[in-house]
């Protein structure tokens, strides 16, 4: 199966599992992606690989972006029907408390799906949703 | 006052060794200047983000270049003190090359009292054909000792 046609396949399905085994980053960081409620939630799993500030045991503030740029891309795959992994244009990503040494949730918004570009909004919280950790603004070429 | 291989060497073991995620990217200082960072992000088949074009993921890039643009503050910081990243911008300009490392340099340009701002790139050999463009805002957190910036400002002195 080719990845368009995987993509293909979880759009049907409301499975995205497969597509995220696909890409080793993905895998790697522990980053899950599945459909709640008609949108896509991303999760971040507690990892000690993923520690910034071993003191602390904060989270690296690099790894709340990649969980941002990832659930954005899968809420565009899931719901914008992108045929293909979209390609980004650039992300800003602002960091509203210290990430813990804990399971991250987030999840995407999509502003605007014009015809070449879409805008795409995301945040990431751990525990309580109404206290995001970090969110994001990013660009994709559609 | 050491030489400036000492400080990159330092650096290294305090930023990039010592800290779990930035050791699991691979990210080595190659060069510290004193407004400047310059560091490696080696080719590794785990941050692919594309599975056919095999590009690095985003995120990799992103991840990288924060570290970086961080470690620029506390090159540029008089006193140790405790930062935090208000926001990061990356432009990706292109996708990355696969099987090939990704150099990331980074400067701080301005210190003010509470925010330092920074900017970076990552390019994979030609600066002038940049995979990303970066600008990176710091919390500064004078007074508080902060245990890394401590450690980065020991080994400066």
């Amino acid at each position: 199966m080719t990845l368009v046609e995987a993509i293909a396949e979880a759009r049907r399905t409301a499975e995205l599992a497969p597509v995220v085994k696909r890409i080793p980053y993905m895998e790697w960081m522990g980053i899950e992606m599945r459909v709640e409620d008609g949108s896509v939630r991303g999760l971040m799993k507690q990892s000690d690989m993923l520690i910034g500030n071993y003191v602390h045991r904060a989270l690296h503030g690099g790894t709340l972006g990649a969980l941002l740029e990832s659930t954005a891309v899968f809420e565009l795959l899931y719901t914008a029907e992108a045929e293909n992994l979209p390609r980004i244009v650039n992300i800003t990503i602002e960091y509203l408390r210290s990430g813990k040494d804990a399971d991250t949730h987030a999840r995407a918004f999509v502003e605007k799906l014009g015809r070449n570009v879409a805008n795409v909004r995301a945040i990431a919280w751990q525990g309580d949703e109404s206290k995001p950790v970090a969110a994001a603004h990013c660009h994709f070429l559609v | 006052m050491s030489d400036a291989k000492t400080i990159a060497q330092r650096f290294q073991e305090r930023f990039a060794e010592a800290i779990p995620y930035n050791r699991a990217l691979g990210l080595s200082i190659e060069r510290i200047e004193p407004d400047r960072v310059f560091a490696r992000l080696p080719w590794q088949e785990n941050l692919v983000g594309h599975p056919e074009l095999r590009i690095l993921h985003g995120g990799a890039i992103s991840a990288a270049m924060d570290a970086i643009c961080g470690a620029s503050v506390f090159v540029a910081l008089k006193q140790p003190m405790r930062i935090a990243t208000l926001d990061l911008r990356i432009d990706y300009l292109r996708p990355a090359e696969p099987d090939a490392d990704v150099f990331c340099e980074a400067t701080c340009y301005r210190v003010t009292e509470k925010v330092a701002f920074t900017r970076g790139l990552a390019h994979q050999g030609d600066p002038n054909d940049a995979v990303a463009a970066v600008a990176g805002t710091f919390m500064l957190f004078r007074g508080q000792g902060g245990d890394l910036g401590q450690k980065l400002r020991e080994a400066k002195s």
